[in-house]
């Protein structure tokens, strides 16, 4: 019987799989949810195709807000809208929406406490050929500090839906990133999604891995080879970087005593720092972290970009190896 | 445009000075805070609070009230005062300003205190949020108006002017801008610090329609507001020039009194004053 859960789409490693960007899943989900709750609105600062809000904006146009390049305003005047009772669904690259943002999301938005969802496209360094300015790595880091804030990273298009809509119907600040750069569909309809619920995706026993983002398939490619040199290797969905499913995240290093941590991010500061914080504080553990180390982004295609920052499938594969040896 | 007779002048002139009264007692009470900008818009808060605002202090969350956002949040003991005069909360409350958990924070906090509406106190990010309000009650087609509170030197943020474009773009007629134009902030002459005139031109580059008013006259005050309601296809400014410490001898035109702990002394000192303009007051109408 395969260690891999049974929700997740057949032949899962065919080099043939279907690819899409999360963002596009972030498209479909946003009209989802408009037709769900009218109070769903949506601010969009100059990039209504690239974040793909075109289709919102077609079938809702009188809830489509075009706010220029205004992205200080977008945060602020976004709050202001959720004060009148409207969810607004605050949409820019992460670099500017909550990167340059950042103090009107902690002040207006989080210490305020409406219900505001940021959405931030173009996150992580498969940006790709637009280089350092437009990656950004360390969003995750900036909006999971803040109190009163829940943090997702989807892992594919059909799971970047499910949580635009997830996040319609929950009460209070969220930040969703999405990626430019088309990835692996692997996840399913059948594929459970719940904000704060992480998934085990394959059981194993020797190490986990713990991911967020479109990296997870990476994950799941290097178990998978892994399994072929006697490692058994568990792999977990933690798409809710905050609130951290803490259960899950104790069980499985319980189980597996190593863990390895995997997003397309700073190191700092993100899901790796976020379970590293809880697990020494309860099952202190050893860890090896996945993710960009204290540099910038810069040119290149998204493949070569992953491989060159240490995140591709044979860096994972080697840290999990690392790791087994300091258990 | 409705008359305010004389009598209704004189009632919010004393209001006005019950207010500044109040920041005194608080600010010296808790030992910081700001003075120049609240006593300096208290005539303001007067009118807002007891003529122009609809609003309901005993259901701070009645969903057709009027909006008012507090940019410049620094100076919220008047606001505060004014509330709590309005019946908002307990006056004796006044005196927890700024202390271990009061829900009179330093600068104020929708979440501890209804009827703030938002939290606010960095500078140039209350606009933003009052234009939000203002695009969302449009939508809506609610006839509430959102009014926000400015100072001078915030007029420096990029943000504001993110929302005085946008405000302009929309047409938002439903939506009051008022600059505390007191010509101080933390370190001067906001002419010395970077020059914001002409101001008047600025908004109306960027399609606003602009009243200005003495903003320590109450008659000009509302006349002000009543005049703003009268217009349509563009946001208003009131650009209220004011006196910044108004009341008090020692503090008027002061930069210094921006913000500043007393001296021993200098609290009674202002109260003094401010009761001998409330004798006056009180005489010349006789009551």
């Amino acid at each position: 019987m395969s260690a891999l859960a049974h929700h997740l789409i057949e032949d899962l490693f065919d080099p043939n799989l279907p690819q899409k960007p999360t963002r596009d899943g972030y498209g479909l989900g946003i009209v989802d949810a408009a037709k769900l709750d009218p109070r769903v609105v949506v601010l969009c600062a100059d990039l209504t195709e690239s974040t793909r809000n075109l289709d919102f904006k077609n079938q809702f146009p009188d809830r489509f807000v075009q706010m220029g390049v205004h992205e200080q305003l977008l945060a602020a005047l976004g709050a202001g809208m959720a004060l009148a009772g409207k969810i607004p669904f605050i949409t820019s690259y992460a670099m500017f929406c909550p990167g340059r943002a950042w103090e009107q999301v902690r002040t207006n938005i989080c210490l305020n406490n409406v219900n505001v969802k940021i959405i931030g496209s173009h996150a992580g360094v498969s940006v790709g050929p637009d280089g350092a300015t437009h990656q950004a790595i360390e969003d995750i880091a900036i909006t999971r500090v803040i109190p009163n804030m829940t943090v997702i990273a989807p892992c594919d298009m059909i799971e970047a839906r499910k949580a635009t809509i997830a996040i319609s119907k929950m009460i209070g600040p969220c930040y969703v990133r999405f990626a430019r750069e088309k990835s692996p569909v692997f996840t399913t309809k059948k594929t459970p999604f719940e904000i704060g619920k992480a998934e085990i995706f394959r059981e194993g026993k020797d190490v986990a891995i713990i991911a967020c983002g479109p990296l997870l398939y990476n994950a799941l490619k290097a178990a998978e080879e892994l399994m072929k040199d006697g490692m058994d290797v568990m792999v977990i969905n933690s798409h809710t970087i905050k609130p951290l499913d803490e259960k899950t995240i104790l069980q499985a290093a319980k189980k597996c005593g190593a863990i390895v941590t995997v997003e397309e991010h700073q190191i700092a500061g993100g899901l790796g720092g976020a379970i590293a914080e809880y697990l020494a504080k309860t099952y202190p553990t050893p860890i090896e972290f996945i993710g960009v180390q204290n540099r910038f982004g810069e040119s290149g295609s998204p493949q070569e970009l992953i491989e060159h920052f240490g995140m591709g499938v044979e860096s994972i594969k080697k840290a999990v190896k690392k790791v087994l040896r300091r258990k | 445009m409705p008359h305010l007779h004389d009598a209704k002048i004189k009632e919010l002139e004393l209001i006005a000075n019950k207010l500044r009264q109040h920041v005194i007692e608080m600010v010296a009470e808790a030992k910081s805070g700001h003075q120049g900008g609240p006593l300096g818009m208290a005539d303001v808060f007067a009118v807002l609070y007891f003529h122009i605002l609809h609003h309901d202090p005993k259901n701070p969350e009645w969903e057709e009230r009027d909006r008012l956002i507090l940019s410049n949040g620094h100076i919220c003991p008047v606001r505060y005062a004014a509330m709590a005069e309005a019946g908002y909360f307990p006056i004796k409350e006044l005196m927890t300003l700024r202390k271990f958990s009061s829900r009179l924070q330093g600068h104020p906090e929708r979440m501890r205190l209804p009827g703030t509406e938002t939290t606010s106190g960095p500078l140039g990010s209350g606009l933003g949020q009052a234009v939000g309000l203002a695009y969302a009650a449009r939508m809506d087609k609610k006839d509430w108006r959102t009014y926000c509170l400015t100072s001078d030197g915030e007029h420096e943020a990029g943000l504001h002017w993110e929302a005085v474009l946008f405000a302009g773009k929309n047409k938002l007629d439903n939506l009051v801008c008022v600059v505390d134009r007191n010509h101080i902030q933390i370190d001067g002459d906001t002419e010395q610090i970077m020059p914001l005139e002409p101001l008047r031109e600025k908004y109306e580059a960027f399609n606003w329609h602009v009243i200005e008013c003495n903003g320590n006259d109450i008659r000009d005050v509302a006349l002000a507001f009543d005049t703003a309601k009268t217009i349509h296809e563009k946001p208003i400014c009131i650009i209220a020039h004011t006196i910044p410490g108004r009341g008090v001898s020692y503090m008027e035109n002061n930069y210094l009194w921006h913000s500043q702990p007393f001296k021993p002394g200098q609290a009674e000192q202002a109260i003094e004053e401010l009761r001998v303009i409330e004798q006056k007051l009180k005489a010349e109408h006789q009551i």
